[in-house]
């Protein structure tokens, strides 16, 4: 069983990894990757198979796909902690000559990166089309793909909440990230969503929940949908908190799309422990 | 070397059957080859490929953007997707999808659309689009062809096969003259002369191959000497042929069965305005919408005949 004081001090470090990478480039979308520290911790530090060299066809390894990719800080953090890059190429996020692009994309050849995201509603699709290669190919690890809950707000998602049922996709792990807020507000006020497990359940998918913010319930969910192969995809619908650990970015989308400033960078990261060390950076 | 004489219709085929025929030869030749469509296996004159490689055809259902999201995934493991529905719902419809999850992320997919352009004839404008050239043309590392009969159809599924990254392969639906030899070698990106001439230089793609041809005899009755090149790879284009060809007859007429903006034309403008501007006419249509009616009909009506090319060449050449 995973040690999970030690992946807890690892989120920690993401944290103030997301909090310093928009604070030095002064934008970015923090509220949203903080909520989603624990899981892809959980998932690159303890539950993926997965190789830092990195081959971009992922034979026999698990492999993880980011459809919201606003969210780039906590992912860049975490395949930089991993060791897919080195943790002091942080400082270029958004910055001119970056491999570490407002979003993430393979065009500048960033190891971990599979396809370019945030163009939203796409990701789930190309996570099917890994499974299904996957599945021909009698390679039985398992795809992660995280989604956002406003962005089920695109149809193309709901194109392939039919596919993968239908193509019994059960090496497919789809994750909510059900924090109820999107740029415009409260996602409730934005476009009522109903209820993703009526609507999954519906379209043939197996239904799970987790909280998002608490690493070890996080670690157990995916390690048993991780192996479950009963002919279902799998659909988890993840409470989250925005701005998890930054009392003042938690509670509603303020902090979606928007950097601190100086003082509030000092005070988030006052909240958050150091615990393998900050990456290099001036002024901060 | 081709000439006019050369150049008979030694049948007819739709150049949809020439990419069934591509795509199981390409099926046979690589391993790694997955056939996609949205609900038109049928349209796609695939079932050679599919009857032979169950295993390889993934049914997509009616949503294409889905569909351009799973190859994108599908290329990402090694395979080598080739993505089939009609040329507006390959194109227009998934613009996105293509931009981002394909072209942007340098992924191996093949987008092969058929029933492109007014050929596709009674279903209408909603589903004859004229316009897919040029968004194609417009992505950054998308290679774009548009070959001219069942043969040179057969040939470029092959060749893109071969080739890595992403293609935008555009055919049609009706019957259509088979003319070019079956062993004439398909080279992505490389202009095909058809036939050599010093008055005037067409150069023509898809459907309007053909037009060129009658247009290029027609003309040769009259004493005008066409040099004739088929351009079925329009981007990357084969600039250094255009410009030996303008230099040469400095006069030009584009052909090709889209609008005149943004497609063959727009593509050999640009390259000639920077090398060797030359007098250029365009066959194409008129910045318009099709219409229901019979594919010969409608070339008729929208002005892409054979004395619409004719005509072009004569005024372009003064006469």
């Amino acid at each position: 069983m995973a040690d999970i004081q030690e992946l807890k001090k690892i989120a920690s470090q993401v944290r103030r990894d997301i909090i310093r990478e928009v604070y030095l480039c002064q934008s970015g979308h923090p509220g949203g990757a903080l909520g989603n520290a624990d899981l892809l911790v959980a998932l690159y530090f303890e539950v993926m198979k997965h190789d830092p060299s990195f081959n971009m066809e992922a034979e026999g390894e698990d492999v993880f796909f980011l459809s919201n990719g606003h969210i780039s800080p906590v992912w860049y953090s975490v395949l930089a902690r991993s060791g897919y890059f080195p943790v002091e190429e942080l400082k270029t996020f958004r910055a001119i000559d970056s491999r570490l692009q407002g979003h993430p994309t393979t065009h500048e050849g960033l190891p971990g990166v599979r396809v370019a995201s945030g163009s939203l509603g796409q990701g789930v699709s190309v996570a099917c089309g890994m499974a299904l290669s996957k599945k021909m190919n009698g390679d039985d690890r398992t795809v992660f793909v995280l989604t956002g809950d406003g962005e089920h707000q695109e149809g193309q998602i709901w194109e392939a909440a039919l596919f993968a049922p239908d193509k019994k996709l059960d090496n497919l792990v789809l994750i909510i990230d059900d924090n109820g807020q999107q740029i415009d507000g409260a996602t409730k006020d934005v476009m009522y969503m109903g209820s993703f497990e009526d609507k999954y359940k519906a379209f043939g998918w197996d239904v799970q929940h987790m909280d998002g913010n608490n690493i070890e319930e996080v670690v157990t969910t995916l390690k048993k949908v991780q192996t479950k192969r009963n002919g279902q995809p799998t659909c988890i619908v993840m409470k989250t908190e925005m701005g998890m650990g930054v009392d003042f970015m938690m509670g509603s989308h303020h902090w979606h799309g928007k950097a601190p400033s100086k003082e509030q960078a000092e005070t988030a990261l006052n909240q958050l422990e150091e615990t393998l060390g900050d990456f290099p950076a001036e002024g901060i | 070397m081709l000439s006019l004489d050369k150049l008979q219709s030694t049948g007819k085929k739709a150049t949809r059957d020439g990419f069934g025929a591509g795509l199981k030869a390409a099926g046979d030749q690589h391993d790694n080859v997955v056939m996609l469509t949205a609900d038109l296996r049928g349209s796609m004159k695939s079932e050679d490929f599919i009857n032979t490689y169950p295993d390889r055809f993934i049914q997509c259902g009616i949503s294409e953007a889905n569909m351009m999201g799973v190859a994108a995934g599908l290329a990402t493991a090694g395979k080598i997707p080739v993505t089939t529905t009609f040329a507006n719902f390959s194109t227009g419809r998934v613009y996105d999808q293509i931009r981002q999850s394909i072209a942007y992320s340098d992924k191996n997919v093949k987008i092969c659309a058929s029933h492109a352009g007014l050929t596709l004839g009674e279903d209408g404008a909603t589903h004859q689009i004229l316009e897919d050239i040029g968004m194609m043309r417009m992505l950054p590392g998308m290679t774009v062809i548009n070959p001219c009969d069942y043969n040179q159809t057969k040939a470029a599924v092959q060749a893109i096969a071969d080739h890595h990254g992403p293609v935008y392969l555009r055919f049609g639906r009706p019957s259509w003259p088979i003319f070019i030899p079956e062993d004439t070698k398909f080279e992505i990106g490389k202009a095909l002369h058809l036939s050599e001439g010093s008055d005037v230089t067409i150069f023509a793609t898809g459907h309007l191959v053909w037009k060129a041809v009658e247009a290029a005899r027609q003309l040769a009755e009259e004493g005008i000497s066409v040099d004739l090149i088929n351009i079925h790879t329009i981007k990357p284009l084969d600039e250094e042929a255009v410009i030996a060809s303008a230099k040469k007859t400095g006069a030009v007429v584009t052909c090709e069965e889209h609008n005149k903006y943004g497609g063959l034309g727009s593509a050999i403008a640009e390259c000639l305005a920077k090398h060797h501007p030359t007098r250029q006419e365009f066959v194409a249509t008129d910045d318009t919408f099709g219409e229901s009616g019979e594919a010969e009909e409608l070339l008729e009506k929208y002005g892409l005949g054979t004395k619409d090319v004719v005509a072009a060449v004569k005024r372009v050449l003064g006469k």
